[in-house]
């Protein structure tokens, strides 16, 4: 098994002024605190970053992120838009299952509001395909509307429906210290916001952040040779790929590649759908999270616009979904996202994580991270298991 | 940021805008009835490298569509505007609704492509109006 022997999060938000290099400082001190592994131990740097180049003018971010860690250890960065950090972790779980490393640092960081409203839209347009879409006028949150429309033409559903999740992701992320917005809302605050992309307003979208997250990653012998305390797995990779342009898809109001990704993860733990008992999924906007809970398999296509309404998500529902407050609440500075996840989920898990008492016996959680429209897809299992 | 030489040109999109410009529009197909859109040598759907134009059926159906008040700096001054997903059969095209009143449009109108210019920019941009 993968072992989870440490994590870190800075707080996401608005800090222009911050460098890369220095919030990922500050996310991996805590995750090695966390871990009381000696960083020297660590054998590579998995990280994710999506838009340090247009940001931050800064290629070539591995080595930088690993000297920023204080590692001594070669790194590599990993990009798949909005799912690069979850990239990293599947590739880390690879690496160790193989044998060719016993202990990882992996994370993710992104710097964006330095950027502007303006600049942050225009570099997070550039995960769509620039020929076909972009030149279109398509942006990010464009490409969702895009996705909503198509959903409830197909299957129904209401605007009302969609600002229920954010209700509940904003409620979820309250007592949640890394979270952006540690804020109530209701219904009519998002259903009056101005619209950015129809159907889609303010408050169906995440925010733009800046921020930074790190896992520390074993296998169990370096766990049992060193007496590490690591309750925590991850017992389950699955990726999925699509087309990169949603014009190119069979189905409009679906996501595939999160279904794939999800069929192969649930394979490789051995569970199902039914065993998932709290998930953390990428929920960029409002209808991102319905499509992830019909990808992985929580509902059918259809069923799930109404969940988070009826109160089947919600931290006192039947599975709650986001309880860190997800992208949506708790902000997406997107290379960070994909390990803030799974470190959420950990620290869910191990019951010292604010929001645990909405879970006390759980010990199946699941990470769903998306790039762009889910032409990238990383699902990973996480467990009670050691 | 710098942006790259505008200059060079994107072969094989270029001459697809021209071509939809004066009225002969096409997408490639692959013999399993494929469509896509070029430049590309392999279908994205099976991998067949058989790919022939074919020409753009005159109409199309709109798949889905979003009206954008918060457009990329690019388009700025085309804010706020329509961007649809149009069904060509075969092959969908994304771009923008011209001539019509946003709060009129539907899922399933027809629509004719056309080349038109984008306000911010003055480079081409894909459009489509009702029929
Ligand atoms: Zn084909």
């Amino acid at each position: 098994m993968v072992r989870i022997v440490g994590v870190g999060l800075t707080p996401f938000g608005t800090t222009p002024e911050r460098t890369g290099r220095d919030m990922f400082a500050e996310a991996s001190d805590a995750a090695f605190a966390d871990a009381g592994v000696p960083r020297t131990d660590a054998e590579a740097l998995y990280y994710g970053n999506f838009m340090g180049a247009l940001a931050e003018h800064q290629g070539h971010q591995g080595p930088l992120m690993a000297e920023a860690a204080g590692i001594q250890a070669p790194a590599t960065r990993f990009e798949t838009a909005c799912a690069s950090s979850g990239a990293a972790v599947r590739h880390a779980v690879q690496t160790l299952r193989n044998g060719e490393a016993d202990l990882l640092l992996v994370g993710g960081a992104e710097r964006m509001t330095n950027l502007g409203t303006d600049g942050a839209t225009e570099a997070l347009a550039i995960a769509a395909d620039d020929l076909w879409e972009v030149r279109a006028g398509v942006t990010f949150p464009g490409a969702y509307a895009l996705m909503a429309n198509a959903y409830f033409d197909t299957y129904g559903g209401s605007r009302e429906d969609l600002a229920h999740v954010a209700v509940k992701n904003h409620e979820n992320a309250l007592e949640n210290e890394h979270a952006q917005y540690q804020q109530r809302i209701d219904v009519d605050t998002v259903l009056e916001a101005p619209t950015v992309s129809a159907p889609l307003g303010l408050y169906d979208s995440c925010p733009i952040s800046d921020g930074a997250s790190a896992i520390v990653l074993a296998s169990d012998e370096y766990v049992a040779e060193n007496d590490v305390d690591a309750p925590v797995s991850i017992t389950g990779t699955g990726q999925g790929g699509d087309n990169l342009a949603l014009h190119d898809r069979e189905f409009l109001a679906r996501s595939p590649a999160a279904e794939d990704a999800a069929t192969e993860a649930y394979d490789d733990a051995g569970i199902g759908p039914d065993d998932v008992e709290l998930a953390e999924v990428h929920d960029c906007f409002t209808i991102a999270e319905v499509l992830a809970l019909e990808s992985l398999g929580f509902y059918e296509p259809g069923e799930a616009i109404g969940a988070a309404r009826r109160g089947e998500t919600t931290a006192t529902g039947d599975r709650p979904i986001n309880l860190s407050g997800g992208l949506k609440a708790k902000g997406h500075p997107v290379g960070a996202t994909g390990t803030a996840q799974i470190a959420e989920l950990t620290q869910l898990l191990r019951g010292d994580h604010v929001n645990s008492d909405a879970v006390p016996d759980a010990t199946v959680g699941l990470a769903h991270n998306a790039g762009g429209t889910v032409a990238s897809a990383f699902v990973h299992v996480v467990e009670v298991a050691e | 940021m710098s942006d790259p030489d505008d200059s060079a040109g994107e072969a094989g999109y270029d001459e697809w805008i021209a071509a939809l410009e004066d009225g002969e529009g096409y997408y490639l197909a692959c013999p399993n009835g494929h469509g896509s859109l070029p430049p590309r040598r392999r279908c994205p759907h099976c991998s067949s490298g058989e790919l022939t134009e074919q020409a753009l059926p005159e109409t199309g159906t709109i798949a889905t569509f979003t009206e954008t008040q918060v457009p990329i700096p690019s388009f700025a001054d085309d804010a706020p505007y329509v961007v649809a997903i149009v069904d060509f059969g075969d092959v969908r095209l994304t771009g923008q609704l011209g001539e019509i009143d946003p709060a009129a449009v539907e899922i399933g109108q027809v629509v004719a492509p056309d080349i038109v210019e984008r306000e911010t920019t003055g480079e081409p941009l894909v459009a489509f109006r009702p029929v």
